[in-house]
């Protein structure tokens, strides 16, 4: 066989594992979301369907295939139809140039080159990455467009603004770390970090952070989800979409989680590296797999504890803060490379600016919202007659006396009868 | 004729390139019309990535088919009521303009026969610094291109187009700002 009917070959088998292994999952994702959130808010998850609910995702595409898939009336039906599917295509797209793991101690064959744990390593891989993820918006832009729906039209231009002011962000907090590692190529910058002997969050502790928030904002997470809020849009570009078309669209969305995640560990936190540990063969891809993890997990615990953004406070947070600290990250690294100083200035620099951003933001809210414990009598002004709080009435009744708390929420007034039985009730083990 | 991987994918590009492109002028919805010009964008990549130029390819992806492109569909959903069935209607002139293409498609043609630029007797420092720099070059050669300040340096063009940029934005802030009593 030729050379490139070998590279060919590889790049297909490759191509499978990659888009089998990315939909596989994400059928997983939504079960581990539901259950992570379910933890969070006490509650138990789907654990019905198989052990630990482990064939829910299995049941959920059963229903989702077989649900009918209206297409409105008004609708414009070619785009509307290929709308979800451009999405899932760019969305897999980018995933691209992702080095999964090593390829160092694999020799010089022409299969060990065909078979390398990526899918391709182009010069500019970064640049590929940001460009596809650029053209993410046109599937969430046209679905909103073409459902002939006011809704879904907001949404979706709520949508194309949040993105394209989002990526200035992005590519300006990654071109740190690309200073450092003075190549654009994914697979380059692994190494670039194998050579310094440190992951580049040491260097750029400031620059990880605004990709952090900036890749949320990207892929539409909460709290940065107002393309979909449903108190103020319905679902936004969803709202017509129903059946596997709606699905494609989650899909895309938490392979776009997947890819965002990946590039956090790949120019960040060493990729495939762990110290010593990546010299083991089979063991660097775990590695990739773990901190890839670790991020998706940090995607669901921000959903679950950030309440949703305001619109103006997401355009003013993207072009007043995430942008000027974007710039002068920047600017500090390449002070830094220009001058030759060593890499913990600028890992120093990046903790000072983060810490007096921070107190700075600690001040400010603390100006606004004084921190005041409530005292006991305002407990009972504060909760509305239908909240009982276990915890805290079982507490005042237990310093003041059944009888007294009684008698004080008789005092007050305007409290029911039924307040203080609620309380006596409460209070009861 | 000889028949290889690149000259299959060029002809490929072309003609996607070509039916896009009149795509573009000759479809009646205007958003329709705006999604032909993202396959115009991606095929004229796929040019570039054949002639060796990954750069200038994915930065006319990220650019010009990722943001620019956006902007003008954001227009006109904003602007005009983009539901309508024809919203892109044929100018009347059409047959000058299609005059004024036959002409200058005839002058493009003629002129890469025989112009003393044609390639293979070009000088431009551009071509010269791409010698010898090998696959994947590109990238390096173009920011010392742009970015050296000794040999073939772009620096002042490159920031004078900053300048108009800048000029630009100025002007939509003019326009866009409420007036003050």
């Amino acid at each position: 066989m030729s050379d490139v009917a070998i590279q060919l070959i590889g790049a297909l088998i490759k191509c499978v594992v990659v888009i089998g292994a990315l939909l596989t999952i994400f059928a997983y994702m939504t079960l581990i979301e539901r259950r992570v959130l379910a933890r969070f808010q006490r509650r138990v998850g789907p654990n019905r369907a198989g052990p630990f609910g482990l064939l829910q995702p299995l049941a959920d595409g059963m229903k989702m295939a077989f649900k009918e898939q209206i297409i409105p009336s008004k609708a414009r039906r070619f785009v509307f139809l290929i709308a979800p599917s451009i999405s899932v295509f760019v969305a897999l797209s980018a995933f691209a140039v992702v080095p999964l793991g090593d390829t160092t101690a694999w020799g010089n064959s022409v299969w060990a080159h065909a078979l390398a744990p990526y899918i391709a390593d182009i010069n500019v891989g970064v640049l590929y990455i940001l460009a596809i993820s650029s053209l993410a918006v046109y599937g969430i832009v046209l679905g909103g467009w073409s459902s002939g729906n006011h809704y879904s039209l907001l949404g979706a231009l709520r949508s194309a603004a949040q993105m394209v002011s989002y990526e200035v962000s992005i590519a300006l907090s990654l071109a740190g770390v690309l200073m450092f590692s003075q190549t654009l190529s994914m697979v380059g910058i692994v190494h670039a970090q194998v050579n310094y002997g440190i992951w580049f969050i040491l260097v750029q502790p400031l620059g990880f952070l605004l990709y952090g928030i900036a890749a949320t904002a990207e892929v539409n997470r909460a709290p940065f989800d107002l393309p979909e809020a449903e108190q103020e849009l319905v679902a936004g570009y969803l709202t017509e979409f129903s059946g596997l078309r709606w699905s494609l669209y989650q899909m895309a969305e938490y392979i776009n989680m997947i890819t965002v995640s990946s590039i956090a560990a790949t120019l960040f936190f060493g990729g495939w590296t762990l110290g010593g540990l990546s010299g083991i063969p089979g063991l660097p891809i775990v590695w990739y797999v773990v901190k890839v993890a670790i991020f998706l997990f940090i995607f669901m615990w921000l959903r679950a504890t950030l309440p949703r953004i305001r619109y103006d406070q997401l355009m003013r947070f993207g072009w007043q803060v995430l942008l000027p600290l974007s710039v002068l990250n920047l600017l500090a690294t390449a002070v830094v490379i220009a001058f030759g100083w060593p890499w913990w200035i600028s890992g120093v620099f990046g903790l000072a600016v983060l810490l007096v951003g921070g107190a700075v933001y600690y001040a400010r809210m603390r100006r606004n919202h004084p921190l005041t414990q409530p005292t006991q009598d305002e407990i009972g002004l504060l909760l509305p007659q239908s909240v009982r709080l276990v915890h805290i009435e079982a507490q005042a009744l237990a310093t003041n006396g059944t009888n007294g708390a009684i008698s004080a929420n008789g005092s007050k007034g305007d409290k029911s009868g039924a307040s203080a039985e609620a309380v006596e009730a409460g209070a009861r083990p | 004729m000889h028949v290889d991987l690149a000259s299959i994918a060029f002809w490929v590009i072309a003609i996607v390139l070509v039916g896009a492109s009149l795509a573009v002028v000759l479809q009646r919805n205007i958003v329709h019309a705006a999604l032909a010009l993202i396959v115009v964008f991606g095929a004229a990549a796929g040019i570039y990535i054949l002639l060796n130029a990954e750069f200038i390819a994915i930065v006319q992806v990220l650019i010009y088919a990722g943001a620019v492109t956006i902007l003008i569909l954001f227009a006109i959903m904003l602007t005009q009521h983009s539901m309508g069935r024809n919203s892109n209607p044929f100018s009347t002139q059409w047959w000058l303009a299609a005059l004024i293409c036959i002409l200058l498609g005839g002058g493009i043609i003629y002129a890469v026969g025989h112009s003393v630029m044609a390639i293979g007797t070009a000088t431009s420092p551009v071509l010269l610094a791409g010698e010898g720099s090998g696959v994947g070059g590109t990238v390096v050669r173009l920011g010392q291109l742009l970015y050296s300040p000794f040999q073939y340096s772009y620096v002042l063009p490159f920031e004078i187009a900053s300048v108009v940029l800048l000029v630009a934005i100025v002007g939509a802030i003019m326009i866009g700002r409420e007036e003050e009593e």
